[in-house]
């Protein structure tokens, strides 16, 4: 198929019409329509794993027309090793969502799963587009549906959680806009590629970095740009949390790996201290903060952002193990094997995943509590294995998992990033290593005092095991967890050249020769 | 002194503004001879006369002329003007009656004095010379405070009519005393024989010093008519004062013609003096920017806040002038344009909450709007997000064409600040946004509106979404114009 990117952005978004028109009455067709469509664009995304050529770095199903041809703007779409995980990852988290929203939501249930279609297409978008200009509209894009889905059915201060979302957000990315104007007016192009290959000297590509900086760490989130997320978690409906941990935050990680480290090599060099010192602020500080946390999805928005952290320093720590040298051949600083350079960003792009399918769990399994009890304090529960004990074993699962318990998804990208870093700085690896302690410890203590212990809540007592489709999208990601954690091998294949041609241009330096 | 030559033939090229002038003559009389049950068909009548002039003024685009001894101009600019002015005005007289059926102000007046404040601006948009742009402007002005004064038992309304109708003397005085300097230097009302002296190699100093005088002054009618800060203070008294309908007619097309009465005077005119307005527009610009987006933030009133909307986006237009390129005021007619149909589906949007005796223009008063009638909140989402320069939607590529262009003539920081301010009017955007999604409304809305009222904001809003999906053509439209 020769448009399958463009069928995957606009069935879902057209798909949110239909199911828009079939209205709120009717909400039972809405759900099977909006399943549907979910399912039929998982299953077409599929194709694009299978279909794809592992051996080049080159964009592969590309489709390219004119848009706006005054400023040379096309619609231009394409996909790499990089981008293509993240795709199937935004299709798959879309089904668990609609499905988890299943009779969870009453309230205008088609304007609900419309958003999150709609917000699936324009994920996509964000991932295969090719020209920054349109890759800038599907990014701004997104920040819509979100907005109404934290607004809509969020909980009680949602007004707040969702607004400070969006303007935080929004000032983030104004930045990243002007400085693309910027770019256009020296290359006279908006395609990502030929700003890749746009000569900068150091300072203008400072100022451009930190425009970039501004608009992915925010989205990250990096410390200290973090504050939005625990408000919007916490206040947004479960399948938003879960669009949001999964999928959204992994915008600006791709960010990084799209523009920061291509665009602006040497600024990104030399300003890769500052980053991981953040980095790493977020991985221990942020882990002490969630420790501390009396509300189990501010536990989770926590973890995710100290996770994340793991993205950023393995990107970052890159430019502490490799350099080149002037005959352009890749030399390693201090000793390290290029191997340790793969393992940074490779890990950082495997954690990517993993921490899409563990958040996603997380925010699911206290979604499954909050359905029941309306709380998500911890306090309120305490043995809940005694009445649920199937989703308890789930529970355990995914908490190990997220403390990165080997054999589970959140050990392996966790583990490469660590022994890059290692290879980078040894307090770099010991700090991020910390995190196998803080994690344990605050995911362990609240999987401790919510499941098990005595009953000291009556209510826990009644509580209902998990039903047939919340075992469903539990164990689906289950497998996925323990797949990823056993047999990462294919993700990193699929994703090994696309990164080795990131490193080549990360490494070289794009200021233009002084004659 | 002024070799007047009338040619029979020339009429032919100012065939819309004398049919739209007939038309208002029959209309008058229509109203004047027919009995009280057939009145009601002079609202159709002034729509078919708007409809009518738009196919004439269509049809002479492409031709280009300077009749009556090069006081009026026909060029693509003036048709293309004219045809949008026409357009947007059939837009606005369908949302207006409803307004005016609600509350009991429909007296044909209403429609006559509209279509002669359009007549003033088409004669606006094609004047050459100092006298037919200042008689174009009196024309549109004129009507406009009577227009406002049509509610005359409210009192609001009255103040707002002698607040305009003051500082918009105050205005035109400033005008006239730049156009009479810029005469008395260079001996001639005529926008051609001014650029010619004004692009002479042989300027005195002298000379530049008196035209730049008189440029100032040029530059400050056109900053009041456009409603840029420092001369904005009548801009929110007036849009709050004035019925909602009077306050969405003068909010979207005079500021075509407006933008008409810039390209004339400053870039026709004194192109050569450009680097000296340019740096008047950059301050105009900046302050209009910052305090249109910043009071913005504390208003209740929904068009008091969408009058200071309607500030910052003035703003940005000015910037795009500003650039002094041809691109630049392509983006600039382009913003323009964009504004006029955002604004138009954000009254219509309050229009179509007016009831019986009900005024809506609070934000307040849209409250849970999206569960009682999902469909206009969605419509009024879009703008809103549009207003606020989100893509998809017109609004955002506006923002870009401009930004684009001030990059490119090397303001960088210029566009920092401007987007920053884009950031914080998102806010108050957001407020009305958050007041229709989020907020449980207290009472029930019923949105009554007339099905023609319903199907044109339909199409308007869907216009917002489809021109931002392909902005190409209507830019291309828009730098070709110069």
């Amino acid at each position: 198929m020769d448009s399958l990117l463009s069928i995957l952005i606009w069935l879902p978004i057209f798909g949110a019409g239909a199911v828009l028109l079939i209205g709120n009455n009717r909400s039972q067709l809405a759900r099977w329509v909006s399943a549907g469509i979910s399912i039929l664009v998982f299953l077409l995304s599929i194709n694009l794993f299978f279909d794809f050529d592992s051996n080049t770095s080159s964009m592969q199903f590309v489709e390219k027309m004119s848009w706006i041809s005054q400023f040379n703007i096309f619609y231009h779409l394409g996909i790499d090793g990089i981008s293509m995980p993240l795709i199937i990852l935004t299709t798959f988290s879309t089904i668990l969502v609609i499905i988890a929203g299943w009779e969870v939501i009453k309230n205008r249930v088609a304007d609900y799963m419309a958003a999150f279609l709609m917000m699936e297409g324009i994920i996509i978008g964000v991932f295969s587009a090719m020209d920054s200009m349109l890759y800038y509209v599907f990014w701004e894009a997104s920040l819509i549906p979100m907005l109404l889905i934290i607004g809509v059915w969020g909980g009680q201060n949602r007004v707040y959680a969702s607004i400070k979302f969006f303007l935080y957000t929004f000032l983030g990315s104004v930045f990243m806009l002007v400085s693309l104007i910027y770019m256009y007016n020296l290359g006279g192009s908006f395609a990502i590629s030929d700003m890749h290959s746009l000569p900068l000297t150091l300072s203008q590509q400072s100022w451009i970095f930190w425009a970039f900086f501004l608009a992915f760490a925010v989205k990250v989130p990096m410390f200290p740009v973090h504050t939005w997320l625990p408000d919007a978690h916490v206040q947004a409906p479960t399948g938003g949390s879960v669009i949001l941990a999964a999928i959204m935050l992994k915008m600006g990680g791709y960010g990084f790996f799209r523009f920061s480290l291509p665009i602006t090599p040497d600024a990104s060099s030399y300003f890769s201290f500052v980053v991981i010192v953040l980095s790493l602020i977020a991985i221990v500080y942020i882990g002490f903060v969630a420790l501390v946390q009396k509300d189990m999805k501010k536990l989770i928005a926590y973890s995710s952002i100290s996770h994340m952290g793991f993205v950023t320093l393995g990107v970052f720590a890159l430019f502490s193990i490799m350099k080149m040298d002037s005959n352009g051949e890749l030399i390693s600083i201090a000793g390290a094997s290029i191997e340790s350079a793969y393992l940074g960003l490779e890990g950082a792009m495997i954690q990517m995943v993993s921490h899409g399918f563990i958040s996603a769990a997380m925010f699911l399994v206290v979604g499954v509590l909050y359905d029941r009890l309306h709380s998500r304090e911890i306090s309120t529960y305490g043995g809940v294995v005694n009445s649920m004990p199937k989703f308890t074993g789930f529970a355990v699962l995914f908490a190990m998992a997220n403390a990165g318990l080997p054999g589970t998804s959140g050990f392996v990208g966790e583990f490469m990033v660590i022994l890059g870093a290692l290879q980078a700085n040894f307090w770099y690896a010991f700090l991020a290593a910390m995190t196998l302690i803080v994690g344990a410890a605050y995911t362990l203590w609240m999987v401790k005092r919510v499941f098990w212990g005595p009953i000291v809540n009556p209510d826990v007592k009644t509580l209902s095991d998990v039903n047939a489709r919340e075992f469903g999208v539990l164990s689906i990601l289950a497998v996925a967890v323990l797949w990823m954690g056993i047999y990462p091998q294919p993700v990193i294949e699929v994703m090994h050249i696309s990164i080795a041609n990131l490193l080549e241009q990360s490494l070289t330096t794009k200021i233009p020769a002084i004659l | 002194m002024m070799n007047f030559n009338f040619n029979v033939s020339e009429l032919i090229f100012i065939l819309p503004e004398l049919f739209l002038l007939s038309a208002i003559s029959f209309i008058l009389l229509f109203d004047l001879f027919v009995s009280e049950k057939y009145k009601k068909y002079s609202y159709h009548l002034s729509q078919l006369a708007l409809i009518i002039t738009g196919f004439l003024a269509f049809n002479l685009i492409g031709e280009s002329a300077t009749i009556f001894s090069g006081t009026f101009v026909l060029d693509n600019l003036g048709s293309t003007f004219k045809v949008f002015v026409l357009g947007f005005s059939v837009i606005a007289l369908v949302y207006s009656r409803q307004y005016l059926i609600v509350h009991e102000l429909l007296r044909n007046e209403y429609f006559i004095l509209a279509l002669m404040s359009i007549l003033g601006m088409m004669v606006m948009i094609s004047g050459h010379s100092l006298l037919t742009l200042y008689l174009g402007l009196e024309i549109m002005s004129l009507s406009l405070y009577a227009l406002i004064a049509t509610a005359r038992d409210r009192a609001f309304a009255i103040e707002a009519a002698l607040k305009y109708f003051v500082l918009g003397a105050i205005a035109s005085g400033l005008l006239l005393y730049g156009m009479s300097m810029i005469y008395g230097i260079t001996g001639g009302l005529d926008i051609a024989q001014i650029s010619n002296f004004a692009s002479s190699s042989t300027l005195e100093s002298q000379e530049t010093l008196i035209l730049n005088f008189g440029l100032v002054f040029l530059v400050i009618g056109v900053a009041f008519k456009l409603g840029a800060v420092p001369f904005h203070m009548w801009v929110p008294d007036v849009y709050q004062g004035s019925p909602t309908s009077v306050t969405m007619f003068l909010s979207t097309v005079p500021k075509i013609a407006a933008v008409a009465l810039l390209v004339r005077l400053l870039i026709d005119g004194l192109g050569n003096f450009q680097q000296y307005w340019a740096d008047l527009f950059m301050i105009l610009a900046v302050l209009s920017i910052a305090v249109g987006s910043l009071v913005a933030l504390t208003q209740v009133n929904i068009k008091r806040m969408l009058a200071y909307s309607t500030i910052s986006h003035v703003g940005f237009v000015l910037l795009g002038f500003m650039t002094g390129v041809l691109e630049g005021y392509g983006s600039a007619v382009f913003y323009v344009l964009a504004y006029i149909l955002m604004s138009l589906a954000a009254f219509g949007s309050i229009i179509a909450l007016n009831r019986n005796g009900f005024e809506a223009d609070q934000v307040s008063d849209f409250k849970g709007l999206s569960k009682h009638s999902p469909w206009f909140a969605l419509i009024m989402l879009v703008v809103m997000l549009s207003m606020a320069g989100v893509p998809p939607f017109i609004g955002f590529y506006s923002k870009l064409f401009i930004l684009q262009q001030v990059i490119s003539e090397g303001y960088v920081i210029l566009a920092v600040v401007a987007v920053i301010f884009a950031v914080i009017s998102a806010y108050y955007y957001l407020q009305v946004i958050k007041t229709m999604y989020f907020d449980e409304s207290d009472k029930e809305i019923i949105v009554s509106a007339p099905i023609d009222l319903k199907v044109v904001l339909s199409l308007n809003g869907i216009l917002i979404l489809i021109i931002g999906l392909m902005p190409s053509f209507w830019m291309n439209l828009s730098v070709s114009l110069f």
